[in-house]
């Protein structure tokens, strides 16, 4: 269980200056400025959820993981992860947690995989049997017998990111933090990567906080969103319920012939360009199909469509929402 | 320890990977450090003494002290090129690893293709000793091993400090080179020529003079008294504050991430 109360995080930010004058003068006095890193951020997971932590760049996440593995202290607050501070316990912290960085690696570039699992074996000091097991059950699900024989660098993207997801779970960790575990990767990749991360969030009960921005992840993933955005929790929901809130809103995609036509009540306008409109409609106001016998007189119509909301459009509209 | 050579291992194992970078690196290490030694030898074609020490007893603390650093060096190369690890990000995989940080740091570099310059400066020590007409005591043979060893741990500790100063700036680095390489570079001559005031500082303030100048009077038979020959054990007080310096940096690390 993790706990997270009223955490606050601040950075002083050197300013940088141009030019040749200002660069001599930082020298002896620097401008700093504050940044809010993270400001009163409290949420609660509980054992075995799944939850996505999404946000736009520079709004936090990266903090609030490195906090919750121990690699930041934050300014005031409490984080409690089953029953132990991560900054003050970080060895005994660190034990029950796996980390992956999509963008770094972990694996010894020159070696064979293989060698790189053994000696994170030995740090972890993981017994024998309990990783024969586990590097048993990880080789079949990832498909890794082949990978692991051949160094990390004659591996492609996708090949790495499955031998470092299994990198990262050798010792049976508790939670999973995965930061962008996605990124970078082709389609069949990312399906393997996101079936497997499903596979053992509901055989082992593995925690898993996920941050991405491929809202793909999200939606195969998670049940469960948090938003962040200039250091503050926005949203706390499940996928579900988010859904739910905004299904009634439809996109209407209108492309036409000639004149551009005016709307009315219950549409707003997203988007026009060379011929064509996309309109968020309020069924409420006006159904579907009031709408577009409203176009039909005033317009050529060359094509009409109407779709529910994705999650990437979801997320779009919540970050035009909370001003993110 | 078992997890050191484990390390170790892969290491070695990587860095075999690349056999002719290897080898060539290596013989590139063992050419180059000559350069020392032709200013030496040049120096005394003009000169018979320097500061009342003879050519092999030069080349004796030249020996000396490439060896400390060089050992330093090979094993201590994590904490050399730190910087490096904090920008990349290797540093925090470091801090979710269950395991003593600055144990990883040591581990995180291992640079065997300095054994070229190693074996370069173990031939001089030998040629050094042998023509130096150093009588070979059980005293005379602790005082080298006593120099070799705690004065790769001093350099060592320099790097240590090198690695703290990073977590405060990455601007201004250079100027510790004065103090590791330099030390290198300057410890050729006994500290003694370079006046009084820096051989104070030298062994006062950075100890190298502790590991060099001071037990190399005993080794020589210029001083008898035995405290001259322990003196290399007091410079490893100088890893305390290293010790400390880089905690200090790495407390500052967890709150600012930078």
């Amino acid at each position: 269980m993790i706990n997270v109360q009223n955490i606050n995080k601040t950075f002083r930010v050197t300013k940088r200056q141009s030019g040749i004058l200002r660069a001599v003068k930082s020298l002896f006095s620097r401008e700093h400025e504050i940044v809010h890193a993270l400001t009163d951020v409290s949420f609660t997971i509980n054992d075995g959820e799944m939850v996505g932590y999404i946000g736009p760049n520079g709004a936090g996440k990266s903090t609030t993981i490195k906090i919750m593995c121990g690699i930041l202290t934050p300014d005031s607050g409490t984080c409690d992860i089953d029953g132990r501070v991560p900054w003050k316990e970080r060895v005994n912290h660190v034990r029950e947690i796996g980390v992956v960085f999509g963008q770094r690696s972990q694996l010894w570039w020159d070696v064979p995989v293989i060698d790189s699992f053994e000696l994170i074996r030995d740090m972890y000091k993981v017994d024998d049997a309990l990783y024969r097991r586990n590097l048993d059950e990880l080789t079949e699900l990832l498909d890794l017998s082949e990978l692991v024989k051949t160094p990390a660098r004659s591996l492609s993207l996708g090949q790495r990111m499955r031998c470092e997801i299994a990198a990262s779970l050798l010792h049976s960790p508790k939670t999973l933090f995965l930061d962008e575990p996605t990124i970078g990767l082709d389609a069949v990749s990312k399906i393997a990567v996101r079936q497997f991360i499903k596979k053992l969030n509901a055989e082992r009960g593995t925690t898993v906080i996920l941050t991405t921005h491929d809202m793909q992840d999200i939606e195969a993933l998670t049940e469960r969103i948090l938003l962040i955005g200039k250091g503050r929790i926005l949203l706390d929901d499940s996928l579900d319920e988010l859904k739910k809130r905004s299904s009634e809103r439809k996109t209407l995609v209108v492309e036409y012939a000639g004149l551009e036509p005016m709307i009315c009540e219950g549409m707003t306008v997203i988007e026009t360009k060379d011929g064509r409109m996309v309109i968020a409609l309020e069924p409420s106001v006006l159904s579907v199909s009031d709408a577009i016998a409203y176009f039909a007189p005033r317009t050529e119509l060359i094509d009409i469509s109407v779709s529910g909301i994705s999650a990437e459009a979801l997320v779009a509209a919540l970050y035009k929402e909370y001003h993110i | 320890m078992g997890l050191y050579f484990k390390f170790f291992a892969m290491h070695l194992k990587s860095q075999m990977q690349y056999k002719v970078s290897f080898f060539m690196t290596m013989l590139g290490q063992f050419l180059t450090s000559f350069l020392g030694l032709i200013g030496i030898y040049f120096m005394f074609s003009l000169f018979n003494e320097v500061a009342g020490f003879t050519f092999a007893q030069v080349l004796l603390c030249f020996a000396i002290v490439l060896i400390a650093f060089t050992l330093a060096e090979m094993f201590g190369r994590g904490f050399d090129l730190f910087p490096r690890m904090l920008g990349n990000g290797e540093f925090d995989r470091a801090l979710v690893r269950p395991r003593n940080v600055i144990f990883q740091v040591l581990a995180s570099k291992m640079e065997f293709a300095r054994i070229g310059r190693l074996v370069q400066s173990v031939v001089v020590l030998i040629y050094a000793l042998s023509t130096s007409g150093i009588v070979w005591t059980w005293d005379n043979v602790l005082t080298l091993v006593l120099m070799i060893v705690c004065g790769s741990l001093v350099f060592f500790g320099l790097f240590v400090i090198y690695a703290a100063v990073s977590f405060f700036t990455v601007e201004g680095l250079e100027f510790m080179n004065i103090l590791t390489d330099g030390g290198r570079e300057f410890g050729r001559y006994p500290f003694v020529i370079y006046g009084e005031g820096v051989l104070r500082f030298l062994t006062y303030v950075i100890p190298l003079a502790l590991f060099q100048y001071w037990p190399l009077l005993y080794l020589l038979g210029m001083e008898e008294s035995m405290f001259y020959m322990f003196t290399p054990l007091l410079s490893l007080l100088f890893l305390l504050p290293c010790y400390v310096l880089f905690r200090v940096g790495l407390r500052r690390y967890k709150s600012t991430g930078s």
